[in-house]
């Protein structure tokens, strides 16, 4: 099986679970009497859950210091006290009394810039995933609303889109930009997960098309825009934005791995993760810890997003309730 | 072969149904007829009765009428005449502006066929804006109108809240209010009772009967429950097969049920009054043992009265040569007058 087969299977897979999302009420719930809803009864499961909790806690502590990194890091991301301490022998000031990561060989805090990249990254990440949503929203209705020629057409677009690896695409938009930045980091990780998310999107909202609710719609003469946007579309982003909890994680490691290529953004003033790691290769030999700490980070952060993902998914399919 | 078609559509017609036919299948394969030669006609105000057993293909006909089969895969033949025009040969747009307004449906799971992330009041306003050009406030106070007529107690509450907030009943009278928002000239509802504990389904049906029955809507009631039809057809179409086997006014058919598909669906309401010993007469096998109607008496198989040529020979749609009224028969042995179950 190619992985551009398992790809596909996998977000079928996916989509499947919405198949019965207009069920959904019905199954977790006890209408009248005060009964559960269905997000009351998928927050029940995931309260006594350790993986959604561990997954939740470090996604909340994460979110936390990005937004109050300023507050929060000891020294400026910028000014360089250490500088005297870097010498061509010894070019990383070592962990001292202050500094308790040391510094870089720009005499620049370790922690203060580890502390400030959490910011740029989340940014990177999250801009990159709500792009790559609204790109999959638009194609995966066209496909799911029209049907028939328009989602054979779209569908063979998205299938190019999903053969190509994702590392050569993001590799390829960034270089079309000439002058790579943030901007063609985010633009070309989004590209990566349109595809993702259209198959996604249509996957469900093909199993809406054929629900009774919206039969029983069209028999009352609704016309195509509400049944797309009022009866398919609302009853199927649950997985879609499920996925983008996960995607979140993905974004996050493209968005590193990227600028360790050399492919972010070249002003380390704003420091980012995975800059900090590029950076960091020259001197591995000497200083390893340099890029332990943001690698670190990164898998710590992308792996919290994973657990959230996979939990919530967990929680919201349908099959799981007991 | 076509079934003889019943007494020619008399001009006070609402809806004249002729040799509907619709078959499944891609192509390559054999189609599979699921309904086969259906016609018959329901006048202003009539409710007629659709009786069979799982899969002989009640709903599948109302879907055709109302224009609502998939796009790919089936064929449909014959006509459907609503009011001087032939429904099938409508364009999407055209059906779609008809349904709603001029014929409405309902159907047999209400939670299901309720969108469950749109509130009760927007739902049954959405039909007011979409046909009567409604505002969004006046549809709104139209729909909590419509929800008090329909029984809902303490309807602007009620229209405010979530189908799985609604009771099974309530979520029946909700469809039956967006149905009948409108003031269509013909409902079909497709078994609306079948999904519901028998208490309610007893205040649904009076539910029909009064806001549909007595307005002078025509109605095409779908059920494979005799009891419901005695409450509430005027005529009743017993269908086994895709085709029909036995059409006669209510009364007749309760009085003298001629066929013994009839008979044994007869025989399987239970009766409050039957001694206590009294077996419940159930058809043996099932539609599943269901074969074409190319050679021979599709029922046969199942059939307590076959006898040879109904294997050999394919019986046709006749009247019942001993009934005084209309009562249209498909049998070669069928019961005398008075049938027992
Ligand atoms: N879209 C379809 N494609 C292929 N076959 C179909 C399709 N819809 C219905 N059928 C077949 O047509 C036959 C009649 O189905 P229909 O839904 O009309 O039965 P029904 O009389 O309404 O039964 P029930 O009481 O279970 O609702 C069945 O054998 C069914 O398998
Ligand atoms: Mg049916």
């Amino acid at each position: 099986m190619s992985p551009m087969q398992r790809k596909k299977d996998r977000i079928d897979a996916l989509a499947a679970t919405a198949g019965t999302a207009g069920d959904i009420p019905d199954a977790g719930h006890v209408s009248e009497s005060g009964g559960l809803s269905l997000i009351g009864s998928a927050w029940l499961r995931l309260r006594r859950n350790p993986v959604f909790l561990v997954g939740a806690t470090i996604t909340a502590l994460f979110v936390l210091l990005a937004i109050f990194a300023p507050l929060i890091a000891p020294h400026s991301g910028t000014a360089n006290p250490l500088i005297g301490q870097v010498t061509t022998n010894h070019p990383i000031p070592n962990p001292q009394s202050g500094y308790p990561l040391g510094g870089d060989n720009q005499g620049r805090d370790l922690l203060s810039r580890l502390i400030l990249g959490s910011r740029q990254t989340l940014i990177v990440g999250v801009l990159a995933t709500l792009a790559g949503l609204a790109g999959g929203l638009v194609l995966g209705t066209l496909a799911g609303s029209f049907g028939g020629r328009v989602d054979t057409v779209v569908m063979r677009i998205v299938d190019v889109m999903l053969s190509l690896p994702s590392l050569l695409l993001a590799l390829a938009v960034a270089t079309l930009f000439g002058q790579p930045s943030q901007w063609t980091l985010i633009i070309a990780i989004s590209v990566v997960q349109i595809p993702i998310f259209a198959r996604l999107l249509r996957g469900s909202m093909l199993s809406q098309r054929s629900s009774d609710h919206v039969l029983a719609a069209r028999a009352l003469g609704v016309k195509r825009g509400p049944i797309t946007f009022r009866h398919m579309l609302p009853n199927s982003l649950g997985p879609v934005l499920v996925q983008a909890t996960l995607v979140l994680a993905v974004s996050i490691i493209e968005a590193a791995s990227l600028s360790f290529l050399g492919l972010g953004n070249p002003d380390d003033s704003s420091p980012e993760w995975g800059q900090m790691l590029g950076r960091a290769q020259d001197l591995f030999d000497i200083a390893p810890h340099i890029a332990f700490w943001p690698a670190g980070c990164i898998v710590v952060v992308a792996f919290g997003f994973t657990l959230m993902g996979e939990s919530l998914r967990e929680a919201l399919d349908p099959r799981n309730r007991r | 072969m076509t079934a003889p078609s019943p007494a020619p559509a008399t001009t006070d017609t609402l809806l004249s149904v002729r040799d509907l036919t619709v078959e499944f299948g891609t192509k390559g394969q054999t189609p599979f007829r699921a309904v086969d030669g259906v016609s018959f006609d329901v006048r202003p105000g009539q409710t007629v009765g659709l009786v069979g057993e799982s899969g002989c293909g009640k709903s599948v006909t109302s879907l055709a009428i109302m224009g609502l089969l998939p796009k790919r895969g089936n064929k449909v033949a014959g006509s459907a005449t609503f009011d001087g025009t032939d429904l099938l040969t409508l364009d999407d747009r055209e059906m779609r502006d008809r349904r709603g307004r001029d014929v409405a449906m309902i159907f047999q799971d209400p939670l299901s066929s309720l969108n469950p992330v749109v509130s009760i009041g927007v739902q049954v306003a959405e039909v007011l804006q979409r046909h009567r050009g409604m505002k969004k406030s006046a549809a709104m106070a139209e729909s909590r109108d419509l929800l008090d007529k329909v029984g809902i107690p303490d309807p602007s509450r009620r229209l405010k809240e979530y189908p799985h907030q609604l009771s099974g009943g309530m979520r029946q009278r909700a469809l039956i209010a967006m149905a009948l928002a409108c003031k269509p000239r013909l409902l079909i509802a497709d078994e609306p009772t079948t999904a519901l504990d028998v208490t309610i389904q007893a205040q649904i049906l009076n539910l029909l009967k009064e806001l549909v029955v007595d307005s002078g809507t025509a109605l095409i009631m779908i059920t494979h429950d005799l009891g419901v039809v005695a409450g509430l057809c005027d005529e009743v179409n017993v269908l086994y097969g895709g085709r029909i086997v036995e059409t006669a006014p209510r009364h007749e058919l309760f009085a003298s049920p001629r066929h013994p598909y009839t008979n044994g669906l007869l025989g399987s309401i239970p009766r409050l009054d039957g001694a206590r010993n009294e077996q419940l007469a159930a058809i043996p096998g099932s539609v599943a043992d269901n074969i074409p109607w190319t050679s021979g008496c599709a029922f046969a198989p199942r059939c307590s009265r076959a006898i040879d040529v109904c294997r050999a020979e394919t019986p046709s749609l006749e009247q019942d040569s001993v009934a005084i009224e209309d009562h249209l028969l498909r049998c070669h042995n069928p019961w005398p007058t008075g049938g027992e179950a």
